[in-house]
């Protein structure tokens, strides 16, 4: 029954989160709002999201927020460096395969967009078994040892969250 | 206290245009599509993160109320970034697929964008049920 009626606890939690920061105050009557939206979208979208994520570990998630924000504004030094100081001729781009151990859809997802945010690597494709990722380096002299940084930072630890 | 709140969030303001200044030249300078998508993705998400925090201390201090529109927007920020990035970078695979050279997939089949229409695609998306194979009662 109540599973039915909350398809996907988190995302209701992320929606009253979401439509209080909203309307920026604290009052119940946005409060109840809140909850009535939080209690409707995750019904009405439950379909195309059949299965429920496991969050085995949600604690480490604030762990892996602070990591990646700090890789933010590492890589945002690291590409505005590349942009400026290096001349394109220099520039090793290079397209390399990443082969993934993580099996849920929404750790691959948070995955690729990870890979996306953080230093001079963008995630252009998945293989078509869910497999492998395909990643464009903007200036990778040492391919493999990308491929083991993404591996260890992100993909351990999100192995860790979700599975 | 007054003028180091100001001078922090001055200088929030600048370095973050700077960022975004540097992003945009990325744009122009970098040689191809591909390249190119690193610049905005990256250097910009600083140039409007420092705008943001700026735009909460300024609110916090000077108006005396916390203001969380900017968390929302950052948030907002870091989930469209990727995806419209994906799709670009898809869009250009297609288009010039005969000149990119792509790496091997490392595993039986191939990219998921270039695999055939009647393939299955996994997405992985099933732990309880079996195989992935939605059937027209499914959608």
């Amino acid at each position: 029954m109540l599973r039915k009626l909350f398809p996907h606890p988190y995302l209701t939690l992320l929606l009253v989160i979401t439509w209080i920061l909203l309307v920026n105050q604290l009052k119940l009557g946005s409060l109840i709002f809140a909850l009535i939206l939080g209690t409707i979208i995750p019904l009405i979208t439950a379909p195309y999201w059949p299965d429920r994520p496991i969050l085995r570990n949600p604690r480490a998630i604030v762990g892996y927020i602070l990591i990646v924000l700090y890789d933010i504004v590492k890589s945002n030094f690291i590409v505005a460096g590349i942009v400026l100081f290096k001349p394109n001729s220099q520039l090793k781009t290079t397209w390399i395969t990443i082969p993934i151990d993580l099996r849920t859809p929404e750790a691959i997802t948070v995955l690729a967009g990870t890979i996306t945010m953080t230093p001079g690597t963008l995630t252009a494709d998945m293989s078509g078994d869910g497999k492998s990722l395909l990643i464009h380096c903007l200036h990778a002299p040492d391919p493999d040892a990308v491929r083991d940084e993404i591996k260890a930072r992100y993909e351990a630890r999100l192995m860790r969250i979700f599975e | 206290m007054e003028l180091i709140a100001e001078t922090i969030i001055s200088l929030l303001l600048v370095a973050a245009g700077v960022f975004g200044l540097v992003g945009s030249f990325g744009l122009l300078k970098l040689p191809d599509t591909m390249t190119r998508l690193h610049a905005p993705t990256k250097a910009t998400s600083l140039g409007v993160g420092g705008v943001l925090i700026a735009s909460m201390l300024y609110f916090w201090i000077f108006q005396g109320k916390l203001s969380w529109h900017e968390l929302l927007i950052t948030m907002f920020l870091f989930l469209t970034a990727p995806i419209t990035a994906n799709l670009i970078a898809k869009a250009h695979m297609h288009r010039y697929s005969k000149q990119i050279k792509l790496p091997d997939t490392g595993t039986d089949s191939g990219w998921a964008t270039f695999e055939d229409e009647t393939t299955e695609v996994h997405p992985v998306m099933t732990r309880t049920r079996a195989a992935p194979a939605p059937t027209k009662a499914d959608h």
